[in-house]
C-alpha cells in the first residue's frame, strides 16, 4: 500500500507515446498573449505560460485570478480570444477536447469528469479515439487492471464511479489520462477534496511523473504544497501573470503577497495555537443524539452523530466531501428528514420540524452552494435580501408586502455588510462570488442568531472577501452564537473552531480540541482511520 | 489530423451571454418573432398554392374591416385571456399546466349545472354569482389533480394535465350526448338553453359580453398579487430556485396545489364566461383549443398579466381572421394555430438573443 | 359475457394490441433516445401528426405505402429539427419550444392535409404472415401475424437495446444525457450529437404517425393522433429508459385501445364516452406508479435531461 507510482523506467512504460527525457528542458507547451474574455469579464489577459518536460510547474494565484480558465484554454475546452499555443515546438489550434488529446494533453478537473452511473471501463473507452462499434469493455478492464497494478493506483476497472470515494475518482482520472497517451498532465487545484496523507501521496506521485519525462502543472492556491512539489511556479493575478520563480527563490509569504498585491497577514494559515478569546460558555446549544439520515440515492449518509455545541463556541466538521457533510447541515436546519435519533436546540426537540420553524428558533444556515440554494440568481437584490424576513413586519402588512420597507431593508443590508452593487434593482447573479456570499451571511446573520450552521463559507471567494467573512464568524462566536462550521479546508477550521469533529462515512470518526490539534490525525481520521497508533499510512 | 489543427486561424461567432436583457431588447424581439412568423407562414401559404398577400389581407379585413370583427375580435380574447393568465400565473411556478383545455371545459359544466338543475329559477344577481363560483370551482379542481398528483407522487403535471383535457373534453361529450341532452333540440348535440337571468349582459348588441371585465378584473387582481404580495413573492422564488423556497421553509406542496388550483379556477371561468355569455348552454366543441392557445398567450406575454391582455387580443385577432378565411374563402382555419405556434418558436429563437450576444472572435 | 375469456378472443385482443401498440411504441422509442441523449421533446404529438399526414400524403402521392413511410421519417425529422435548432442550438426552453412543435404541427398538419382528409390510401401497410414463425401457436398469432411495419418496429427495440447498452455509439449517447461536461472532456462532441439524436427520434416519431396513417387508422384526418404523441412521452418514463421496457408499455396501451373497441362490440353496458378516457385515464396511472417506482428504486431519468449544454457558459 505504501508503495506509490512511478518508480519504474521511461523504457518500460506501457504508453504507447512514451514521454520524452528530461534531457534539456525542452518546453512541452509554449502559451503565447493569451486573452480570454466573459462578457466583461477579463480572465485572461495577454498571458504567456510554458511548461517543460520533466518539470512540475505550479500555477498558483486567487480564486478568479484565470488559472482554470488559462488551463481549460490548454485542455481545448475555451477557445481563446486571441494568442497561440504550441505544442512541442508545433503551433496549435485546438477546436475542441479531442484536440487537445490528441496531442497528449490530459486534465484533471476540479469537478471530476466521470459519469457516475458507469464503470470506470465505460469512462475509459468514452475518451478512446477508436473506431469500431463494440465497447470491448472487457480488453480495456484488462488493460486497465495492469496499468493500475503497475502504477499501483489500486482502481477496479468494473467499479461503478458512483460508489467511489472522491480519492479513488481522482485516480481514476489519472489512470484514464496515462491509458489514453496523455504526456502533459494538468491538476486544477486536485487537493482541495483530498485527506493530508492522500495529499502528500499525491504530491509524491506528481513529482514521480516528472522524474519520468511527463510535463506536469500543478495549479494550487495552497502555498506550502506548491513550494514542497514545484520546479518553477507562476504567480497569476487578475488575469496576468505577474512572477514566475522557483520555490528556493521564494517563500510563502512573498508568493501570498504577489498572489493578492498586498500584504496579508491572515493569509499564510493563522497559527492553530493562537490564544483565542474566552467566551462566556452557556449549555448546549445545539445537541445531535444517534442522528441518522439518508442520502440522495437513499443509502444512509449519517449513522448515529452525537453532537454538541455550546453558545460561543465554534465546532468544526472535517473531512472529504461526500462523508455527509450537506446532509448533516440539512437535517439540523430542517431540509433533510431525520430517520433516527434527536435534534435538540437550546433544550427544545426540533426533530424533524420545518425549516421555517427552526429558522425562528434562531437558526441561520449559511449553505454549500449559495446559488443553488441560499439565493435567487435570477431575481433582484431586493428579493434575495428579503427571503428570511418577508412574512414578519416591518416588510409587510396582511398578505401585503410593503416596497418601500423592502427597499429600505435591502438598502440597510447591502450598506452594512459592504456588497458592492450597482443598486437593489441589479439581478443577483450579475454579482461577484464575493459579494453574492456577503449579502448571504448579512442576512443570515442580521437576526443574532444563536446557532449559525456554516458549510464551505468561503468557497470560491477571493481573499479579501475570506477574510471578511472570517472576521464576520469571529464576532458572532464572540457574541455568544454556537456555531457549526463544514469545511474542507483544514487551515479554516484551526483558524476558526475551537474543536473539530471529523466525519467519515456519516459517522463522526472523533473530536479533538483545535489547540491540541495535529494534521496527521486529523488527516488519518478523514481516511477512516480511528486511532493513533493506526501504523497503516494511507498512500494515493 | 495536426494538418487540419495546424491550419490558419479562422474567425468565427460565439454565442456570449448578457447578464439581463433590456426591454427595449425584449420588446423588440416579440414584434419581430411576430413579423418573422408571418413570413415564414406566407411562404408555406405561397408553397401551398396561395397567395399570401391576399389570405393576410383578408384575415386583417376579417378582424378588423368592421364593428363585427372588432367586436369579435374582442369576444375570441375573453376565453384566451382568462385561460392565459391561468397559465401564466402556473408557468411563473415552473408549473407547466397545459390542461387548460380541460379545465375550461370543467369550469363549463360546473357553470352549466348550476344554471339547469341547482338555480334554474334564482334571479340574476344571484344565478350569475353562483354561476361564476361554480366555473371557478369546476375548473379549480380539475386543475387540483394535476397539482396534487405532482405534490404528492412527483407525477410530471405536463403529462397528466394534458391526458385529463381528453377526459374533460368526452365527459362533456357524454353529457351532451346522454343525460343532459335537450330533448327538444335535434341535430347539433346541446343541453337545453340556460335560464335567460343566467346570461351574461352584452355590450350593447354586439357579442361582447361581460366576461371581458372578468378577464381583465383577474388580469389586474393577479398583478398585484403577483407584485405586491407576500404568496406572489412566494411564488416567483419558487420558479426561480425551488431549493432557495425549501430552504427559506416555504410551503411548497401546499403552493402547488394552490397555483393549480387558481390556474385551472381562471380556465374554468373562461368556461363558464363560454357558456353564460355566447351560447347559453353546454355544447360540443365549446373550444376550439384556447386552452392550447392560452401557452401562447402566457409565454409571448412574457408571463405578465398585462403581457397577456395584450397577446390574448393580438392571437384572438388572429383567430377571427383565420375563422373568416375558412367561411371567405373556404380555408381551414387551422392557419391560425400554424402561425401560432410559428410566432413561439421565433420568439424561442429571438429571446437566445435578448439573453446572448453574437461576438466574433478569432480562434 | 362467456364468450369474452375464450383463448381465440383473449389472443385475437393481444393481437391487435401489437398492431394497435406499434405506434405508440415508434413514438416511444423516438422520445427514448432524444431524452437519452438529454433533450425533453414535448413535440412528440406533433410530430406524430405530421407523419400521419406525409404517410398518407406519400402514399397517396406515389401508390406505395413504402414511400409513404419514408415521407413521414423526412417529416418527423424535418419538424424535430426545429426543436433541434432551438434546444441545442439556441439553447431555448425545451418544455416550451416542445409544446410550440405539438401547436405548430397540428395546425400544420390540418392546414396542409385539408384536401386529403378521409381519402382511402391506394396502399397499406398489410398483415404479412412471417412462414414457420407464424405457425407457432399462441405467440405465431400475435406476433408474426402482423404487417411489415410491426416488424420493423419489434427489430428496432432488438436493435436499439443493443445500440445503447453495448456499443460505444451508444456509450456515448447515454453520456451525453447524463453529464455532458465529461462527455465533452472526452472529445465528444455533445451538441452536435444532441441535435442528430433529437432528430432521429422526430423521424422515428413520424414512422409512428405513419404506422396510423397506413396501418391500423388507414386515411388522414385532423388531429387523427388523439394524444397517441403524448401518451408516448408518458410511457418513456415507463420504461425507465429501456427500449424493451418501452415495448412492453406500448403494447399494453395498444391491449387497452384494442379491448375497447372489442368491449364495445360485445355490447358492455358502459358509454362510448367513458371507455374513449381508458387510455388516457390509464397513462396517468401509468405515470404515477411509474414515477414513484422510479424515486423508490432510484433509476431516474438522464441526469442532464432538460438541461442546456453551453461550454463556455459562466454567470
Amino acid at each position: 500500500m505504501s508503495q506509490h507510482l512511478i518508480t519504474s523506467s521511461p523504457s518500460s512504460s506501457p504508453i504507447t507515446s512514451s514521454p520524452q527525457h528530461p534531457s534539456t528542458h525542452r518546453p512541452a507547451i509554449a502559451m503565447r498573449d493569451i486573452s480570454k474574455r466573459f462578457g466583461t469579464v477579463i480572465a485572461n489577459d495577454r498571458i504567456t505560460f510554458d511548461a517543460s518536460w520533466g518539470e512540475v510547474h505550479a500555477l498558483v494565484g486567487e480564486n478568479g485570478a484565470g488559472k482554470s480558465t488559462l488551463m481549460s484554454i490548454l485542455a481545448g475546452l475555451y477557445r481563446p480570444d486571441s494568442g497561440a499555443v504550441e505544442i512541442d515546438g508545433q503551433p496549435v489550434h485546438f477546436r475542441s477536447p479531442r484536440d487537445a488529446i490528441g496531442h497528449g494533453i490530459g486534465m484533471v478537473y476540479q469537478h471530476f469528469m466521470l459519469v457516475e452511473p458507469f464503470s470506470v471501463a465505460e469512462n475509459v473507452v468514452l475518451g478512446e479515439r477508436r473506431s469500431g462499434v463494440n465497447l470491448e469493455t472487457a480488453r480495456v478492464a484488462r488493460e486497465l487492471t495492469a496499468l493500475s497494478e503497475k502504477y499501483a493506483l489500486g482502481v477496479d476497472p468494473q467499479a461503478k464511479i458512483w460508489q467511489l470515494s472522491v480519492g479513488e475518482q481522482q485516480r481514476v482520472e489519472i489512470l484514464r489520462l496515462l491509458y489514453l497517451g496523455a504526456r502533459i498532465l494538468v491538476f486544477d487545484e486536485p487537493t482541495a477534496v483530498l485527506t493530508p496523507q492522500e495529499t502528500h501521496g499525491l504530491l509524491r506521485n506528481l513529482r514521480g511523473m516528472a522524474g519520468q519525462g511527463f510535463s506536469v502543472v500543478f495549479i494550487s492556491h495552497k502555498l506550502d504544497e506548491v513550494q514542497e512539489v514545484a520546479d518553477r511556479i507562476s504567480v497569476l493575478r487578475r488575469g496576468q501573470i505577474v512572477a514566475t520563480t522557483t520555490p528556493a527563490a521564494t517563500d510563502r509569504r512573498t508568493l501570498a503577497r504577489m498572489m493578492v498585491g498586498r500584504e496579508l497577514a491572515d493569509f499564510v494559515a493563522r497559527p492553530a495555537d493562537e490564544p483565542r478569546a474566552e467566551v462566556d460558555r452557556g449549555g448546549a446549544m445545539l445537541e445531535l443524539r444517534g442522528l441518522s439520515a439518508l442520502g440522495e440515492k437513499g443509502l444512509p449518509a449519517l449513522r448515529e452523530i452525537d453532537l454538541e455545541i455550546r453558545s460561543g463556541e465554534t465546532l468544526g466538521i472535517a473531512g472529504v466531501a461526500g462523508n455527509g457533510q450537506r446532509e448533516l447541515a440539512e437535517t439540523v436546519t430542517g431540509l433533510r428528514p431525520v430517520t433516527a435519533g434527536t435534534v435538540r436546540i437550546d433544550g427544545k426537540a426540533m426533530t424533524n420540524r420545518p425549516a421555517a420553524e427552526i429558522t425562528r428558533a434562531g437558526v441561520a444556515h449559511i449553505p454549500e452552494d449559495r446559488l443553488a440554494t441560499g439565493l435567487i440568481g435570477g431575481m433582484d437584490l431586493s428579493a434575495n435580501a428579503i427571503l428570511r424576513d418577508y412574512g414578519q413586519p416591518p416588510l409587510c402588512h396582511g398578505p401585503f408586502l410593503l416596497t418601500r420597507a423592502v427597499s429600505a431593508f435591502t438598502d440597510r443590508l447591502l450598506t452594512a455588510n459592504d456588497v458592492k452593487a450597482p443598486g437593489r434593482w441589479t439581478k443577483l447573479r450579475t454579482l461577484s462570488g464575493g459579494n453574492q456570499q456577503k449579502l448571504l451571511l448579512g442576512r443570515e446573520l442580521a437576526g443574532e442568531p444563536r446557532l449559525i450552521v456554516a458549510v464551505h463559507p468561503t468557497r470560491g471567494v477571493d481573499v479579501g472577501a475570506t477574510e471578511a467573512i472570517h472576521d464576520a464568524l469571529r464576532a458572532q462566536r464572540a457574541r455568544g452564537a454556537a456555531t457549526l462550521l463544514i469545511s474542507e479546508d483544514l487551515d479554516e477550521l484551526l483558524a476558526l473552531a475551537d474543536r473539530i469533529a471529523v466525519l467519515f462515512a456519516g459517522r463522526i470518526m472523533g473530536t479533538i480540541p483545535t489547540a491540541s490539534a495535529d494534521r496527521e490525525q486529523i488527516g488519518l481520521m478523514m481516511a477512516g482511520i480511528e486511532s493513533r497508533e493506526a501504523e497503516v499510512v494511507m498512500d494515493v | 489530423m495536426s494538418n487540419r489543427l495546424t491550419g490558419s486561424p479562422a474567425h468565427r461567432l460565439r454565442l456570449e451571454r448578457v447578464p439581463s436583457p433590456s426591454r427595449g431588447a425584449t420588446a423588440l424581439v416579440t414584434v419581430l418573432s411576430f413579423a418573422l412568423a408571418l413570413l415564414a407562414g406566407g411562404i408555406v401559404l405561397a408553397l401551398a398554392g396561395e397567395n399570401p398577400i391576399a389570405v393576410y389581407l383578408a384575415m386583417v379585413k376579417g378582424a378588423f374591416g368592421d364593428r363585427n370583427g372588432v367586436a369579435e375580435v374582442l369576444v375570441k380574447t375573453t376565453p384566451l385571456l382568462l385561460t392565459g393568465l391561468g397559465v401564466a400565473v402556473a408557468f411563473r411556478m415552473q408549473l407547466w399546466n397545459i390542461g387548460a383545455e380541460g379545465q375550461l371545459y370543467w369550469g363549463a359544466i360546473f357553470a352549466t349545472g348550476v344554471g339547469l338543475f341547482v338555480l334554474p329559477a334564482a334571479p340574476g344577481w344571484v344565478l350569475v354569482p353562483a354561476m361564476i363560483a361554480a366555473g371557478l370551482l369546476g375548473g379549480g379542481l380539475w386543475g387540483l389533480i394535476p397539482g396534487a398528483l405532482r405534490a404528492w407522487f412527483g407525477a410530471s403535471e405536463i403529462i397528466t394535465s394534458l391526458m385529463l383535457n381528453y377526459v374533460a373534453i368526452l365527459f362533456s361529450e357524454y353529457l351532451v350526448h346522454g343525460p343532459w341532452r335537450d330533448p327538444g333540440a335535434f341535430g347539433f348535440p346541446g343541453t337545453p338553453p340556460l335560464p335567460a337571468a343566467g346570461w351574461l349582459p352584452n355590450l350593447g348588441t354586439t357579442r361582447i359580453h361581460l366576461g371581458l371585465l372578468f378577464g381583465l378584473i383577474a388580469a389586474l387582481l393577479l398583478w398585484i398579487m403577483l407584485r405586491r404580495t407576500r404568496w406572489g413573492y412566494e411564488i416567483g422564488v419558487m420558479g426561480e430556485n425551488p431549493r432557495a423556497a425549501l430552504y427559506a421553509g416555504m410551503p411548497t406542496k401546499r403552493t402547488i396545489l394552490l397555483v393549480m388550483a387558481l390556474s385551472g379556477a381562471l380556465a374554468g371561468l373562461a368556461g363558464m364566461s363560454e357558456v353564460a355569455g355566447i351560447g347559453h348552454q353546454l355544447q360540443r366543441n365549446l373550444s376550439p383549443g384556447y386552452g392550447y392557445a392560452a401557452i401562447i398567450v402566457a409565454w409571448l406575454g412574457r408571463l405578465h398579466p398585462f403581457g397577456a391582455v395584450l397577446v390574448a387580443f393580438l392571437l384572438a385577432a388572429l383567430t377571427v381572421g383565420g375563422d373568416q378565411l375558412q367561411m371567405n374563402l373556404g380555408l381551414p382555419a387551422a392557419i391560425a394555430p400554424m402561425l401560432q405556434g410559428a410566432i413561439l418558436f421565433f420568439l424561442l429563437g429571438g429571446e437566445v438573443l435578448t439573453r446572448y450576444r453574437l461576438t466574433r472572435v478569432i480562434g | 359475457m362467456s364468450d369474452f375469456l375464450t383463448p381465440t378472443f383473449v389472443i385475437s385482443v393481444l393481437a391487435a394490441a401489437v398492431a394497435a401498440g406499434t405506434a405508440i411504441l415508434f413514438a416511444c422509442l423516438g422520445e427514448l433516445i432524444t431524452e437519452r441523449a438529454g433533450v425533453l421533446n414535448l413535440g412528440i404529438e406533433g410530430i406524430m401528426l405530421m407523419g400521419a399526414l406525409a404517410g398518407a400524403g406519400g402514399c397517396i402521392w406515389s401508390g406505395s405505402a413504402w414511400v409513404g413511410a419514408g415521407a413521414a421519417l423526412l417529416a418527423g425529422a424535418a419538424m424535430a429539427a426545429i426543436h433541434a435548432l432551438l434546444c441545442v442550438g439556441l439553447r431555448a426552453n425545451q418544455v416550451v419550444s416542445g409544446l410550440a412543435l405539438t401547436i405548430f404541427g397540428t395546425g400544420l398538419s390540418a392546414f396542409l392535409g385539408r384536401d386529403i382528409v378521409g381519402m382511402p390510401p391506394p396502399s397499406s401497410f398489410r398483415r404479412i404472415d412471417i412462414p414457420f414463425l407464424a405457425e407457432i401457436p399462441i405467440l405465431g398469432r400475435i406476433l408474426f401475424q402482423q404487417s411489415a411495419l410491426v416488424y420493423v418496429s419489434i427489430a428496432l427495440v432488438v436493435f436499439l437495446w443493443w445500440y445503447i447498452f453495448r456499443t460505444r455509439a451508444g456509450l456515448r449517447l447515454r453520456a451525453i444525457g447524463e453529464r455532458p461536461e465529461a462527455a465533452d472532456a472526452m472529445g465528444v462532441d455533445v451538441a452536435r450529437l444532441r441535435a442528430l439524436y433529437v432528430v432521429m427520434g422526430g423521424a422515428l416519431a413520424g414512422l409512428g404517425g405513419a404506422a396510423l396513417s397506413l396501418g391500423t387508422n388507414p386515411g388522414w384526418t385532423e388531429g387523427m393522433t388523439a394524444g397517441r404523441g403524448w401518451i408516448a412521452v408518458a410511457l418513456v418514463i415507463f420504461a425507465a429508459w429501456n427500449p424493451a421496457r418501452a415495448a412492453a408499455g406500448a403494447y399494453l396501451f395498444g391491449g387497452v385501445e384494442a379491448g375497447q373497441f372489442r368491449l364495445q362490440t360485445a355490447g358492455v353496458d358502459l358509454s362510448p364516452f367513458f371507455l374513449s378516457m381508458l387510455p388516457y385515464l390509464f397513462t396517468i396511472l401509468v405515470l404515477v406508479l411509474s414515477t414513484r417506482e422510479a424515486t423508490r428504486r432510484a433509476l431516474g431519468a438522464p441526469a442532464a435531461l432538460g438541461r442546456a449544454y453551453m461550454r463556455e457558459d459562466r454567470g
